[in-house]
Formats: C-alpha cells, structure tokens, sequence
C-alpha cells in the first residue's frame, strides 16, 4: 500500500468512529506533547506550537506555504476566505480533525458550491497535517496573517516521511 | 476616425471572397447601434461612435432599467444587442437569457445547459464566462466545461454541439469564442492544472472540427511551418518548441488560451495570446518554455502560424500573455502602419506590426514593474525581444524554497483579462489596471492529472511607495510608450473599457462603481454605485433613438478571491496588518445587469 493509500484508510476510518468523540476547544488546541518536531493534543490530534518568540513549528511554516499553493486560490489568502470559498481558518478550529480530513480527501457537494476532492493530490495529502495546524493557528490567531517570521528547523523524521510521501 | 476605412474595406474583402454566415456578423458589428461582439469589433477596440452620451452631459445618466441574473458569481463580459434582442449570460451555470427590448425585456427564451458540478473546483479562480457570440443567427456559447453550444438566435434552440476538452484532466473553459468567416475559434482553460494548450476551429453551420493547433510541442501540432512562421523576421526552424523543453514536460506545458481573440479580415490572420508554462516552480521546466506567453498570428482558414513573439521566455512569475491584442492603423515614425497593441500580465505595454509580428515598442504601463529593466530591441542583438530579467526578483536564480520578496507586478499581472479601449479620436488606449506586487517561493510539486500543479507560495500587497491602493486606470501612447494620465483607484480595476465618440471612457471598480471620465483628461464626470463589485465590461447600444450604457455587476473572479479579505503586506511588520482596504467592507456577491440612459 502506498503511503497515500494508507493515509486515506487512515482517515475514512477515523472519520466514521469519529462522530461521537466531540472535542471542546481547549483539547483540541493545548499541546500535550512533542514529537519528532510536530505537535499533538491529548487526543493526539495534530495541533500548532508558536514559542513565546513567535517561532512556529515547522507544520505551521509548512502549512502556510501549501495553503498559499494549493488552496488560496479559491479561499483566499491566510485563511480569509474569498468571495468564492469559505474562510477555513474558522473551519479547522469549528469542525473535528477527522471530519476535515474526510473533506479534503473526498470532496463536498452543496449545490453550486463545490470542494474538489484531493486524496489522489500528493501535494495536498502530504501535506495535510501542516495545512491543518496552521488554519488552526489562524483560526485561534496564534498567528497573524502572512508569512511567519521564525520557524523551528524541519525534523529527519519530518524530512524522511515528506520524501516516502511524495515519492 | 481611422477605424472606419479599415472595417469597410474588411467587409469589402469579405464580400468578395466568400459568400459567408459571417457577412451577416460584419454588418451587424458596423452598426453602431448594436453591440454584436463581446470585443466591439474584430479589432478588439471597444469603441462606439455613439455620442449621444458625451463629456457634457454624461453627469445627467441615469438608471433606466435593470436585470438579475439569478447566480450569485463572478460576472464577466457583456450583453450583447442585436436587433430587438439583448442577450445575457451568467457565471456557472451558465444561463442564457435573450431578453426583448420591444417589449421592456420580456424573457423570450432561457436556456440553462445541464454541467456535472465536478467541473467547478477545477475552475482555478472562480466559475466566470466571459460572455456569448452570435454570428449567423446563432449564439454561440462555451460553457465552463468546454462544450461549445449553437443556440438558436430567435428560439433558444440547440442546432449543433462540440466537446473541446475534458474537466477530469482539468480542461475549463471561461473565455467567450471567436466567430470569423465559416468558422467559430474556441480556446482553453487549465494552465494550473497541467493542460497542453490549444485554440481550435469549428464550422459555424455544423460544429465539425476543423483544425487544432497546439501552443506547446510538435510542430505538427503546433500547426508551425519551420521555414514560414516566424519570430521576429527570422524562420522559427524545426522543432523549435520542443527544443525549449526538457524531456516530456512539454506534454504538461500549459500555454493555454483563455483570453480575447481579434481578428483581420484583409490579411485573413487572427490574434491571441498563450498562458502560463503550467507550474509555477520554473526549476522543474529549464528552458524557454515555448511557446507558452506569447503572441500569435494565424491564418483563420488553416491555423498555420505567420509569426510568434514571446513576450515572457521561461515565465517565473505567472505572467500569462493572454491579455486581448488591440488592432489599429496608425502613423509611427511617418509611415502609415498596421498595428496590434498588447498590454501584458507582464506590465510591457507592446506594440508591434501585426502584418510581420516586427516589435516596435516594449514599455512599462506602470512605472513600478521592477522584475525587469526593459526589453533588448536591437535587432542585430543575440537577446533581441528577451526582458531583461533582474536577478534580485528571479525565482528561478533565488531557486527553490527560497521567497523571492517586493517582485512588481504580483501574478495578477499589471493587467489581467479585463480589456482595455481604444479610441479613433484620441488614438490612447484606456486601460484598467492592477497596482499589486507580490512575494513569491517556489517549491517542488507533484504532477496528478486533474489536479492543481501549482508549486509556488505568493503573497499579494499594493504596491509600496505608492498611493496606497491597488489599482489605476490609465491612458496609453502606443507610438511613445507613454502613461498620458493615471487615475488611482482603491482596487484592482477589473473591468473592461469603453470609450464613446462622446469623448468618455467608462469601467467599472470593485466597489460596484461605474464610472465616466473625460477621454482627454481622466477627469471624472460621473459615478453610480451598482450592487455588487463589477468585473463585467462596459457596452453601449441604441433603440429608439435613445443612447444606453449596460454593465454586469456580480464580484468574483480572481479579484474576488485575493481582495474579499484583504491585502497584508508581510514585509510592513505586524502594525500594518488590516492596514489595507478589504473589499468585503464595500461590497457583497451579487448578479445584475444595470442600463443607463440620460433622463428623457
């Protein structure tokens, strides 16, 4: 199975159980711990980490590159929305982590409103958690709008698991 | 008044030629009561030689009726006006309404073609149309997912169908046709996605295919004649587009075709400009990338190329040359000159002779474009027609993952599709433009059929050390190369010319103005808030011996997208955040059609 493949068992599996398993606000931002170079909740949710100096994590930076390539262009710029999309910044803090991911990768239909599905989209599914954590930090304005200026350095393991996913 | 021997001599040609549909077009465009082409004439001129409406009594217009198109999205393009019949169109879906002007704009008929919604999040930017044609008693319409419909002018009726590309590998259309002669000349949407671009010609009467030509890849396919067509006087020679590529990358090369077509009838050549080399990490495409962002002449019967010129060689900042080519006949350096006039994503005005695609000026339209310091016009130089690229604001030799910062213009180009007028009277050129820079940081990026294949990060800001707003409409010498006067505006101007014989130019802002200013002097002579932001194109007709001016509101398109919230300037520091106007605070979506007249 290709690390794509697995990915979207992954979430279409979570995203069924995940319905009951509400989270309130708190858990699902407060990290909880740290490893290799990314951040989870309690509820091992992927989530942002910005240092008292305004370093980000490296998802954060990460995620405000994808987001500016692969989803600006209908939702506007840091998360904004536009007049076209919704403004996911509010999204990624609103809707649950595996309820997001199940959009991404399958799509949303609502009349002439359409999310694209981008689970065979290398660009964004590896990327996913990255883009995730910085709407998140948006959405809680833990982050301004724009380029952050500092950045922690990108973990092997973080390097590593990018090159298996884009092949 | 030059414009008028040239088109009656066209339509002399015509007659002669060929016993042509397209006789009927010619003369309903050489009427000026009529607005028969979404481009005003084959010339793409956008001028009309009504003045009942003129610089002294255009402060007195008023609305005199209005129309909603039922779709909430970006609306671009114009009604069209022929004989008792307004034709409208919408944004996906794609309606068409043919609206009856004896009888205070009953619907006559309506047709909404049924699209699979999948195609719109493969619309990059939006789901707009720039607007139906009609030749023949037909109207031609291409829709968003690249069918191309004969309706019937009177009834509404299908006569013929055409598929031009395929939405699943993210082949869009939103571009109006071109009808010339016997055939209907189609484009294409998708350089984000990866698509290898085309123009394609279909038989008026029947919808057939009749010939396809490439912008990027075989010469075969790019319809080129090594030994005839040519760039700057000199053969191209064989091959010459896949000799600019690396491997088969070519085969994902974008070039695609999505803006304005002209056409002239005496040398049978039609004019269009080429998009974006799809990705935007020009790292994984060495080479000149031809012959995407470049212009082309054609023969209408063939498609055979005479000449090319690419304005933009490797593109490294999404400077599409798509923009619409304006055709004039005028004195420069004493001799009388066919002309086409181009004003760039790039932020080069250009003018060239249309007949032998020589290069006679390459000037910046706003004195901010920084990522070059001018075109080589040397002929006898081995970089004649190359920009100048500065390295400073080169994302190719910053590199990957690196962000290359203060680049002026931003990929919305100092111009984007809304098309500029030009006016006999004045011989300027009025033309709407954007005032916008940007960041940029290119990175690697995976190609999947049907999905975006972007790979760049841009951050989008007014220009700084200017007047703080991101746009100017302004007046063009295209013989100096020469700004004649600059109005700021607040936004982008997004929103195509018109210029009267009445001596005013209008367009539309993204406020939901429509404004007129003198064609002398920019001075404004009139303003009405519509609805909704307009990025639809100024059109005038007259009935009953009445002038009337009509403009689509409706906000969307790329400037809804980028402006909706607002512009921040990352390298302004923290304290100018939200320092910037955001178009949500002036407007909201909307979709309607306002016509003014002066009060009776």
């Amino acid at each position: 199975m290709t690390p794509i493949r697995s990915l979207i068992a992954t979430a279409l599996a979570a995203g069924l159980a995940s319905a009951a398993a509400a989270q309130d606000a708190g858990d699902n931002i407060a990290v909880a711990y740290e490893e290799d170079g990314r951040y989870f909740t309690a509820d091992d949710i992927p989530t942002y980490n910005v240092a008292e100096d305004g370093t980000v994590d490296w998802l954060t930076f990460s995620g405000f590159r994808r987001y500016h390539s692969e989803c600006h262009v209908c939702h506007g710029p840091d998360g904004e929305g536009s007049t076209y999309a919704p403004a996911l910044k509010k999204s990624a803090v609103d809707m649950d982590y595996y309820d997001f991911y199940s959009v991404v990768v399958n799509g949303r239909e609502n009349g002439n409103s359409v999310m694209p599905h981008f689970g065979d989209n290398r660009n964004v599914m590896c990327y996913l958690d990255d883009i995730y954590v910085y709407l998140k930090a948006r959405g809680m304005d833990a982050v301004p709008r724009g380029r952050p200026s500092k950045k922690e350095a990108k973990s092997d393991v973080i390097q590593e698991d990018e090159n298996d996913c884009m092949g | 008044m030059r414009k008028l021997p040239l088109l009656t001599s066209g339509i002399a040609l015509c007659v002669a030629t060929m016993a042509s549909a397209n006789d009927d077009l010619m003369t309903q465009m050489d009427d000026a009561k009529q607005w028969a082409i979404q481009t005003g004439d084959y010339a793409n001129q956008r001028y009309s030689e009504l003045d009942q409406i003129n610089a002294d009594n255009v402060g007195d217009l008023q609305v005199a009726w209005t129309f909603s198109t039922g779709v909430l999205r970006g609306h671009e393009g114009s009604p069209l006006v022929i004989g008792d019949t307004m034709y409208v169109h919408t944004p996906f879906p794609n309606i068409v309404y043919a609206l009856d002007l004896a009888n205070e704009g009953k619907i006559k008929w309506k047709y909404e073609p049924r699209q699979d919604p999948e195609v719109i999040p493969v619309m990059c930017c939006d789901t707009v149309n720039r607007g139906v044609a009609y030749a023949d008693g037909k109207i031609f319409l291409h829709q968003a997912d690249t069918k191309v419909v004969a309706l019937n002018a009177d009834t509404g009726a299908v006569e013929w169908e055409a598929v031009n590309g395929d939405p699943s590998k993210g082949e869009t259309n939103t571009a109006t046709v071109l009808p010339v002669k016997d055939k209907v000349i189609v484009g294409i949407s998708g350089g984000e996605f990866g698509v290898q671009g085309h123009v394609t010609a279909y038989d008026m009467s029947t919808g057939e295919q009749v010939w396809r030509a490439y912008s990027v890849g075989p010469d075969d396919q790019l319809l080129f004649d090594p030994e005839k067509t040519t760039a700057l006087g000199k053969p191209v020679g064989a091959d010459s587009s896949l000799k600019s590529w690396e491997g088969d990358q070519w085969k994902i090369g974008g070039g695609t075709t999505w803006g304005w077509y002209s056409a002239d009838m005496e040398e049978n050549l039609f004019y269009y400009g080429s998009g974006n080399p799809s990705t935007w990490n020009p790292a994984q495409r060495p080479g000149d990338n031809k012959w995407s962002m470049t212009i082309f002449a054609r023969d209408i019967d063939t498609g055979e190329a005479k000449w090319v010129y690419q304005m933009t060689p490797h593109d490294e900042w999404d400077y599409d040359g798509v923009n619409e080519m304006i055709l004039t006949d005028q004195e420069i350096d004493g001799e009388e000159r066919k002309l086409l006039t181009h004003f760039d994503r790039n932020g080069l005005g250009y003018t060239l002779d249309r007949v032998s695609g020589e290069l006679l000026v390459a000037e910046k339209f706003d004195p901010v474009v920084n990522w070059t310091t001018g075109v080589d016009m040397d002929p006898e130089s081995d970089t004649y027609g190359r920009p100048a690229v500065v390295a400073q604001y080169s994302t190719e030799q910053n590199g990957e993952d690196v962000n290359s910062t203060g680049i002026c213009p931003a990929a919305l180009g100092t111009k984007d599709q809304q098309p500029a007028s030009y006016s006999p009277k004045t011989e300027m050129f009025y033309v709407p433009t954007n005032h916008v820079c940007m960041d940029y940081e290119p990175f690697r990026v995976a190609y999947t059929a049907g999905q975006p294949y972007v790979g760049a990060t841009l951050a989008m800001y007014p220009a700084p050390d200017s007047h703080g707003g991101m746009g100017n409409f302004i007046a063009w010498d295209n013989i100096n190369g020469e700004i004649k006067w600059s109005i700021p505006e607040k936004f982008s101007v997004w929103s195509g010319a018109l210029a009267t014989a009445g001596d005013i130019v209008f367009y539309g802002t993204l406020e939901g103005h429509l404004k007129a200013v003198h064609a002398e002097t920019g001075e404004e002579l009139y303003r009405f808030k519509t609805p909704s932001g307009i990025i639809g194109n100024v059109m005038t007709y007259e009935r009953d011996g009445k002038q009337y001016v009509g403009i689509l509101s409706g906000v969307g398109g790329w400037a809804g997208i980028g402006l909706a919230a607002g512009l921040t300037n990352p390298n302004d520091g923290l304290g100018a955040v939200g320092g910037y106007a955001a178009l949500s605070d002036y407007t909201a979506l909307g979709g309607q059609l306002t016509v003014f007249a002066l009060p009776n």
